[in-house]
């Protein structure tokens, strides 16, 4: 019976694979949003604008995030589960100071004049930032869960596979973050 | 042996290696309704599928009245339609109506989910030796999504305005501004939602197939011991989950467009006397996004059907495929093709003409994998032992159709040409032999040939050999006339032709594809009575393997439970066409390699 199973060891889990063709799939929705982009701004209205200061500040509340969840994760491996609660829910907190700072960012274009409507490269702008926050949320519920499992005293699972779904799922709404903001530097 | 079990614990199909034999207490709901088992899941797919088929087919007919019979009034009409065929006529507006429904619904919901929703729901499991999908639950999603999409699309059908009505292919303006036509209010932010959760479904199944074929394969099961069938439905699955995303940002901008103001697509347009403020948008920007989809939407509908076919040629033709790896080549180049050809949808939107000739030069390389797969099939067909089952009738069809369909395709591929050809019925009758009737015969085949194991019973052999020759020679009377209308200019998505002096003479001939398109819808008719009817009267299946083929589905009890396999997971020694090897009929793929066995063929 087992001879399947003990195949199924070498082999990457099913459910990281599948997280993997996943990301490839959001990876070609912001694609095409960043190739449109492209294409527009070589056409003429197009006016170039000024990222607000708070999208720094939540860059490097993302990046932080990415280190507290991988020392997370190694703590997980190391079975110190009352460092690993206490790095989930610093994690969770970062990932949702990052959103707070974005929803501060729009209010910054916003109050400059840089409207949703008023030119399409903000609305570029808008689209492309808050579909990546729309991601972002998911991930925070995703954390959002995994905390609560791990302070709850009735359910003890030691599975790894979870946490590093979770890893590989933040760490890359954290890189693709920093891909847009420079995209969103360079090209504007 | 525990330590491996308890390392996926957390896992439900491992679950099943160690539990299957224990009887599950299955209630109606979650043997039936929130099935998880992935045959469960490929027959609600198929059923919702024949559904919607009947629904698209039937709009078809309705727009043929229209277009067969354009002085004539149906009052019968009015009595089912109401004001949208008032006096016994279609109206101008449903018959948009109609044409759209007809493309959206066989499109995405017949020969998208249907089709693949089907078969790599059935197939993939089966062929490659799994228990279930990677994820049963994601599986289970995807169909209950696809059946939210249906019912919000059906749903729009009943709306005071009426359904989208701007095409399948929703361009803007049309599609962006609510004041447009009667089909851009209400029905179309219903198209739009339907098709967002239509996406969700297919890139959810598009997940599971991938990670299930990549990973889930059973001992000795190597990539290239893969029936074609699970590779066609790999590539399928591929390029499902690549485009999708990108018709999805398409779809979010245009929803922008609709409702909160943007300019994405819109400029300087004038609606009812009144100037709009949207300025510096590009509804050329949609028409890219949309086809960077749309053409590989084009072989997510075709690459099953090849699948399918290249294997009930082999196993009907007792032969092994010929050139296998030319047969996976050519798939993978057409998946890679599929993704850099977009363009050739929009050669007269003004297009700078140099890209233009290299679109025409991608395009036309598709030529190239095709005739590889046409060479190959014909090529299995020779000397033969070939049974006319008919699975292996509508394979045969699907061949036939696909080189009729395909040669059409390097006349509109040339930019020169499709400034004469584009949006005539030439391309009509194109995309319709070869897209659409090529992949229902592949549908039809693999419905065919693997109702035994889907359903535990035979469909009727009589029915299905009146519903094959009925269907072939109709397709072909009706399609083929469209390319001699197409030639003389005669533009599609026109309500009335008899009102031009240039197209009047078609009037007798649009009067007889009418006719016989009623007629093929009849036999179709037939063939969803065959089905049902066999489900619960056919013949019984009683040999586990009656179509003595090698692949692995039918090492499986005649109707296998959830788990597939009773015992173990059979393992795997050999490729699956050792069809008329070392003077044996057929070898299946769980025989050990003989001492004294021959290299090849």
């Amino acid at each position: 019976m087992n001879t399947v199973a003990i195949e199924q060891r070498n082999k990457i889990h099913p459910h990281k694979f599948t997280l993997w063709v996943g990301i490839g799939s959001i990876l070609m929705m912001f694609a095409g949003l960043t190739s449109a982009y492209i294409v527009k701004r070589n056409q003429a209205n197009w006016v170039t604008f000024e990222l607000p200061i708070a999208f720094w500040y939540s860059t490097a509340a993302i990046v932080l995030s990415s280190v507290t969840l991988y020392l997370a994760s190694k703590a997980f491996r190391e079975r110190a589960m009352n460092n690993y609660r206490k790095l989930m829910a610093v994690t969770l907190a970062l990932g949702v100071l990052f959103l707070l700072l974005q929803v501060i960012g729009f209010k910054q274009l916003w109050s400059n004049g840089l409207t949703l409507t008023a030119n399409v490269s903000f609305s570029f702008l808008y689209i492309i930032v808050g579909l990546h926050g729309a991601h972002v949320i998911g991930g925070v519920i995703a954390l959002i869960v995994m905390s609560l499992k791990a302070f709850s005293t009735k359910t003890r699972n030691y599975s790894i596979v979870p946490v590093d779904l979770i890893s590989t799922y933040w760490h890359f709404v954290d890189i693709l973050w920093i891909y847009l903001l420079i995209f969103l530097l360079m090209i504007r | 042996m525990s330590s491996a079990v308890s390392l996926h614990h957390s896992d439900a199909h491992v679950g099943h290696d160690a539990h299957h034999e224990h009887h599950h207490h299955e209630t109606f709901i979650s043997k039936y309704v929130f099935s998880q088992d992935h045959k469960m899941i490929a027959r609600q797919f198929l059923i919702t599928g024949i559904i919607w088929a009947i629904i698209g087919g039937l709009f078809s007919v309705l727009f043929r009245l229209q277009l067969g019979y354009p002085d004539q009034t149906f009052p019968w009409l009015e009595d089912i339609l109401g004001h949208w065929a008032k006096g016994g006529k279609i109206q101008p507006e449903f018959y948009y109506a109609l044409v759209t429904m007809h493309g959206t619904v066989l499109v995405f919901f017949v020969l998208t989910a249907g089709l693949s929703g089907t078969f790599a729901n059935f197939l993939i499991p089966l062929q490659i030796g799994a228990r279930d999908m990677a994820s049963p639950m994601l599986n289970m999603l995807s169909y209950w999504f696809f059946f939210l999409a249906s019912v919000i699309m059906i749903s729009s059908l009943f709306v005071q305005t009426g359904p989208a009505s701007g095409g399948w292919t929703i361009y803007p303006p049309l599609s962006a501004l609510g004041d447009a036509s009667m089909g851009s209010k209400i029905g179309m932010d219903l198209w739009l939602v339907s098709m967002a959760m239509f996406i969700v479904s297919s890139l959810l199944g598009g997940l599971n197939y991938i990670t299930t074929i990549l990973n889930m394969r059973t001992k000795g099961m190597s990539m290239t011991r893969m029936p074609l069938t699970c590779w066609a439905l790999f590539f399928t699955a591929v390029l499902g989950v690549l485009s999708f995303p990108v018709l999805l940002s398409g779809a979010i901008l245009l929803l922008f467009d609709r409702n909160l103001g943007t300019s994405f697509y819109l400029s300087d347009i004038v609606v009812a006397g009144k100037i709009l403020p949207n300025e510096g948008g590009s509804a050329i920007l949609f028409q890219h996004l949309f086809w960077f989809l749309g053409h590989p939407e084009v072989y997510i509908i075709l690459l099953p059907a090849m699948g399918m076919s290249s294997e009930i040629l082999a196993v009907n033709s007792r032969k092994p495929i010929f050139g296998y790896m030319a047969m996976v080549g050519s798939m993978f180049a057409i998946t890679i093709l599929a993704f850099l050809v977009w363009a050739h949808h929009m050669f007269v939107t003004g297009l700078n003409p140099f890209l233009g000739s290299v679109f025409v030069l991608l395009t036309l390389l598709i030529a190239v994998p095709s005739a590889i797969k046409v060479f190959n099939w014909l090529t299995t067909l020779w000397r033969g032992s070939i049974r006319f089952t008919p699975g292996m009738m509508f394979a045969l069809g699907f061949v036939s159709l696909f080189i009729s369909g395909g040669l059409t395709g390097i006349f509109l591929g040339n930019s020169s040409l499709d400034i004469h050809l584009h949006d005539t019925y030439f391309v009509i009758a194109h995309f319709h032999i070869v897209m659409g009737v090529a992949s229902f015969f592949g549908m039809f085949a693999g419905i065919y040939h693997w109702f035994p194991k889907m359903f535990g019973r035979y469909l009727n052999n009589t029915l299905a050999y009146i519903h094959f020759w009925v269907t072939i020679v109709g397709a072909y009377l009706i399609f083929w006339p469209m390319h001699y209308e197409g030639l003389a200019g005669m533009p599609r998505r026109y309500y009335d032709y008899s009102t031009w002096v240039s197209f009047r003479q078609f009037g007798p001939l649009n009067e007889f594809i009418s006719t016989v398109a009623m007629l093929v819808f009849a036999v179709q008719l037939l063939f969803v009575f065959n089905f049902f009817w066999s489900i619960f009267k056919g013949r019984k299946v009683t040999s586990q393997n009656p179509w003595e083929s090698n692949t692995l589905e039918w090492t499986t009890p005649v109707s296998p439970g959830h788990g597939n396999w009773p015992g173990e997971i059979p393992e795997v020694h050999r490729w699956p066409y050792d069809y008329a090897k070392d003077g044996r009929d057929f070898i299946p793929q769980t025989e050990p390699i003989g001492a004294n066995e021959s290299h090849s063929h």
